[in-house]
């Protein structure tokens, strides 16, 4: 029997790998994967404690997070592709300038 | 009070006059100028007389409320006028004297650019004096005090653009607020012992207190504090020094203000304040010494000056030191009358002397006058009378109040009577010494060879391109010749009032009756002794004038040579300017340079200003290092914030 | 002893922390994709193990099968290399790592120490599709509808962006060289 709190502890390190990836990382890219990451681990919880506490709604809004994420990164990407065209580079320090 | 004197329009029309002649006045012509201001003061003149007329048929004191002022507690004052026989000489006097001086200055100053603020600021005087005389309380007498101050400031600085009658003027006014200083200080022990500043009010609390013969107590405080006030506004030690300095204004203004009337305010002031210092010994002893002394010392400095118009100067503030003299001993109605006296002849010499001066030209300074009563006769012949009856010499007006005063003030000690002829003696000889040196001899003035040469190197008032081409000394026009001809009939004539005592009797009853008992100590031959000593002075003086400066002018000089260090010290007025200067203004002036402008207000005012501005700026140029752009750097941020709230919300939730 | 539940709980567990620590250390982006799909895997089945059996299969089709599929498309388009070291912030690397560090270790810590110990049976709460449905077409009827409305706008906004602009509109001067290479 796995306790609740173990789920807790690998969605908080799921999670925490996630904020790093996005502070450490350079490339764009691996940012959103991040932030992937991070919702990754939050759907975790939900979930686990839908079945602590037996409440199916848990489960329904790790599936619109799900949804949400798909329309994101899809959003997201897409502006990606947008500053990569303009900008010729996925280093995101190299953004740091709202004009040209 | 049944019959309505509706004395409120004897201030009240000079006021108007000053209004329209201050805001309509720079687009009017120059009659239109005049015609206000004649019209305005002399209707005030004539309403003056209508109410001298009807005053003697009610019965007086006669009080005219107009409106309550302030209503604070127990304490009021209202806006009401008061009248009786000393405030109706004095009304006379104002109204007279002044009407006379505005028909002589439409002549005077007719050439000069600002006519019409000229005739502003005299109707405004003319206001703010009335009010002062007429005023039924001290706090509305302080409204007329310090408004005369006012004008007397604006009308000094006339010619703005000249430096030292801007500073004259500044002079003139920092000086009379130091004595105002004193006269608030007794006011406000006026407030808090009586509760009131009604004369009428007041002097019925005061008439039953005791005589403070044997220290100082609150009246003598109080009256000291007036006499203060005196000292700044009529030119008393040590605070005359504006006096002179005045004289860089107008010679109508001279006349007007430091001559007939701005200046015996303070004598006014005293009279009516004369139940006090009845009580009060020692503060009369007070002002009957600063009186004598200020006498003497003004009169021998006036011995030595060759401006025509700063020996007339020092000679106002002698003769003012002879009124307060005559305060001081008690004499109340003689120092009123002198003031009458006075203002008629040292009126008429202040504008005999504006006649010369228009006459050459500009030229003030009597070394180079001379022979002029050959060009002016009618200035002469006015002046003259004048010279002799500021002199004391009779029938003339000034003879029997100076007479008057000197012999009541040997009935109280012989040294007021002795310093007292001295100084008579002393005014003799320089006013002769004046009338000489300008009318007799040879005219050592600059003579024109063609037209418009004619300019004095100082002087202020100077009559650029005269509209009537000249070159010798002329006389003046017949509207500058008129008042000059009226006061010198008073002067004639005015002082006849005097015999038989009528003038004390008309102001006995203000005044109260203590003195006909004193007259009843002196005999008449005492009295007639008295006169004729100050005669046989007065005419000696006269002699001694005509001796130097006429039969044998080389004599001045040797004498001046041989008490060399005597004559430069009264040359320079004792260096007494020079004194104030080191002893006052410097350290002012100092302290106020390092300490309050280097000091307060750079370091501290400014500098915090620009201190808080620096830091500011200092904050924001560290801050402003967060909007990098930088994305990583923004969720740094927001990671490192929400570590905070969540350690926080964790510790929170781990307490319970 | 050890149950099945909880030996299955750290495999995927494991597996899930393993994925997630290599995509910090990849440098590459490619990898890092790679191993988010194994962390999105793993998680599918720890699902499983809560008894979510619908969730673990949309996670297994729409995350790990669009969404990372999506990434590794665009990672390949844009032909994103090696990431090279730049100076980047001090903010992130001197707070934000130990914030989270320290953040992370201290909830754990909380965690463990204070909630109760009472296990979570597996396959507890059988979140068969058709309790799924259930629950989204009656009581979240509404969210669902503008989620769908969210993902149509997503389409025109990821359509509108990412296409490219019209050559004779003057775009940015610099054009790609790759770009030209993919659309020909």
């Amino acid at each position: 029997m796995v306790p609740l709190s173990y789920y807790l502890v690998l969605s908080g390190i799921l999670f925490a790998c996630g904020v790093a990836g996005f502070l450490i990382k350079r490339n764009i890219i691996t940012i959103f994967m991040s932030i992937e990451l991070m919702l990754n681990g939050v759907n975790l919880s939900f979930v686990a404690f839908a079945a602590h506490w037996h409440a199916l709604a848990g489960q329904v809004f790790v599936f619109f997070v799900m949804v949400v994420a798909a329309a994101e990164s899809a959003v997201g990407l897409a502006i990606i592709i947008a500053v990569y065209r303009t900008r010729e580079t996925l280093n995101v320090d190299h953004v740091n300038l709202l004009k040209l | 009070m049944n019959p309505n004197l509706s004395l409120w329009l004897i201030p009240v029309l000079p006021l108007a006059g000053a209004a329209i002649n201050g805001f309509f006045g720079r687009k009017s012509s120059r009659t239109a100028v005049s015609t206000v201001a004649l019209v305005f003061s002399g209707t005030a003149f004539l309403w003056a007389l209508t109410v001298a007329w009807r005053a003697s048929s009610i019965p007086l004191p006669y009080q005219e409320y107009l409106a309550h002022w302030v209503r604070s507690g127990s304490f009021s004052v209202d806006f009401a006028f008061y009248l009786d026989q000393l405030s109706l000489v004095m009304l006379l006097v104002v109204t007279g004297v002044g009407f006379l001086i505005h028909i002589y200055s439409i002549g005077y100053m007719w050439e000069e650019p600002g006519y019409y603020r000229f005739f502003s600021y005299l109707n405004l005087f003319m206001f703010f004096m009335l009010t002062l005389v007429l005023a039924n309380n001290y706090l509305v007498m302080f409204i007329g005090w310090e408004g005369v101050g006012l004008a007397s400031y604006l009308l000094i600085g006339f010619w703005f653009t000249k430096d030292s009658a801007a500073s004259a003027g500044k002079k003139a006014f920092i000086v009379n607020r130091i004595g105002d200083f004193g006269f608030l200080i007794g006011l406000f022990l006026l407030i808090q012992h009586f509760g009131t500043l009604n004369f009428t009010q007041v002097f019925d609390q005061v008439k039953p207190l005791a005589v403070e013969s044997s220290g100082a107590g609150l009246l003598t405080a109080i009256g000291i504090l007036f006499m203060v006030g005196a000292c700044g506004k009529s030119a008393q030690i040590p605070l005359y020094v504006w006096l002179p300095d005045a004289m860089e204004g107008p010679t109508p203004v001279s006349a007007l203000i430091h001559a007939a009337t701005m200046v015996t305010a303070g004598v006014y002031m005293v009279s009516r304040s004369h139940v006090i210092f009845e009580k009060a010994p020692i503060a009369l002893a007070i002002v009957a010494i600063i009186g004598t002394l200020t006498a003497l010392f003004a009169a021998t400095i006036g011995v030595t000056q060759t401006d025509i118009k700063k020996v007339l100067a020092y000679s106002t503030v002698s003769q003012l030191g002879y009124m307060f003299m005559a305060c001081g001993v008690g004499a109340f109605s003689a120092g009123i009358f002198h003031l009458m006296t006075h203002a008629f002849f040292k009126g008429l010499l202040f504008l005999a002397a504006g006649s010369v001066i228009h006459a050459i030209g500009g030229e003030q300074d009597m070394r180079k006058m001379g022979g002029l009563r050959s060009y002016i006769p009618w200035t002469f012949l006015t002046m003259g009378i004048a010279t002799l009856a500021i002199s004391g010499i009779p029938p003339f007006a000034g003879f029997w109040s100076k007479d008057e005063i000197l012999y009541k003030a040997y009935q109280t000690s012989w040294i007021y009577w002795l310093i007292g002829v001295i100084t008579a003696f002393i005014t003799s000889f320089y006013m002769f010494r004046l009338l000489f040196m300008t009318f007799f001899g040879d005219y050592r003035g600059a003579h024109v060879d063609e037209h418009g040469q004619l300019h004095s190197v100082h002087g202020p008032d100077l009559h650029r391109d005269d509209a009537h081409g000249h070159g010798e000394p002329h006389e003046s026009p017949w509207v500058m010749l008129g008042p000059l001809v009226v006061l010198a009939l008073l002067s004639t004539i005015g002082g006849l009032v005097g015999i038989g005592n009528h003038f004390e009797h008309f102001l006995a009853p203000v005044f109260g009756s203590e003195y006909p008992q004193k007259i009843a100590e002196g005999s008449g031959v005492n009295e007639l002794l008295l006169m004729v000593i100050s005669v046989i002075l007065a005419l000696a003086g006269a002699t001694l004038a005509y001796v130097l400066y006429v039969s044998k002018p080389e004599l001045p000089e040797k004498i001046t040579d041989r008490m060399h260090g005597l004559y430069e010290a009264v040359l320079n007025k004792y260096y007494v300017d020079e004194f104030y200067a080191a002893l006052f203004v410097k350290p002012l002036i100092g302290v106020s340079t390092s300490v309050l402008w280097k000091g307060v207000d750079r370091k501290i005012i400014d500098d915090s200003i620009n201190d808080a501005a620096e830091g500011a700026r200092h904050v924001s140029d560290n801050v402003r290092h967060m909007q990098s752009g930088n994305l990583r750097s923004y969720a740094g941020w927001i990671a490192a914030g929400s570590a905070v709230v969540i350690a926080y919300m964790v510790w929170l939730g781990v307490g319970r | 002893m050890i149950s099945i539940h909880l030996a299955l709980f750290l495999i995927f567990g494991v597996v899930a922390v393993a994925g997630a620590v290599n995509l910090l250390a990849q440098r590459h982006p490619i990898n890092a994709a790679l191993s988010l799909i194994a962390v999105m895997a793993a998680l599918a089945g720890e699902y499983m193990l809560l008894g979510a059996e619908f969730l673990a299969a949309v996670q297994v089709i729409v995350y790990a099968g669009a969404i990372m599929v999506l990434f590794v498309f665009v990672i390949m388009l844009l032909n994103a290399g090696v990431e090279e070291r730049t100076e980047g912030s001090r903010v992130a690397i001197i707070f934000g790592i130990p914030g989270v560090l320290l953040g992370s270790i201290l909830v754990a810590w909380v965690i463990l120490r204070y909630s109760e110990t009472e296990a979570v049976p597996a396959g507890a709460l059988p979140g068969a599709p058709s309790t799924i449905g259930q629950l989204l077409f009656h009581e979240f009827l509404l969210p669902f509808e503008i989620t769908s409305i969210l993902i149509l706008i997503a389409i025109m906004g990821a359509v509108v962006l990412a296409s490219k602009p019209e050559p004779a509109a003057g775009g940015p001067s610099k054009k790609l060289a790759t770009e030209q290479k993919v659309n020909d």
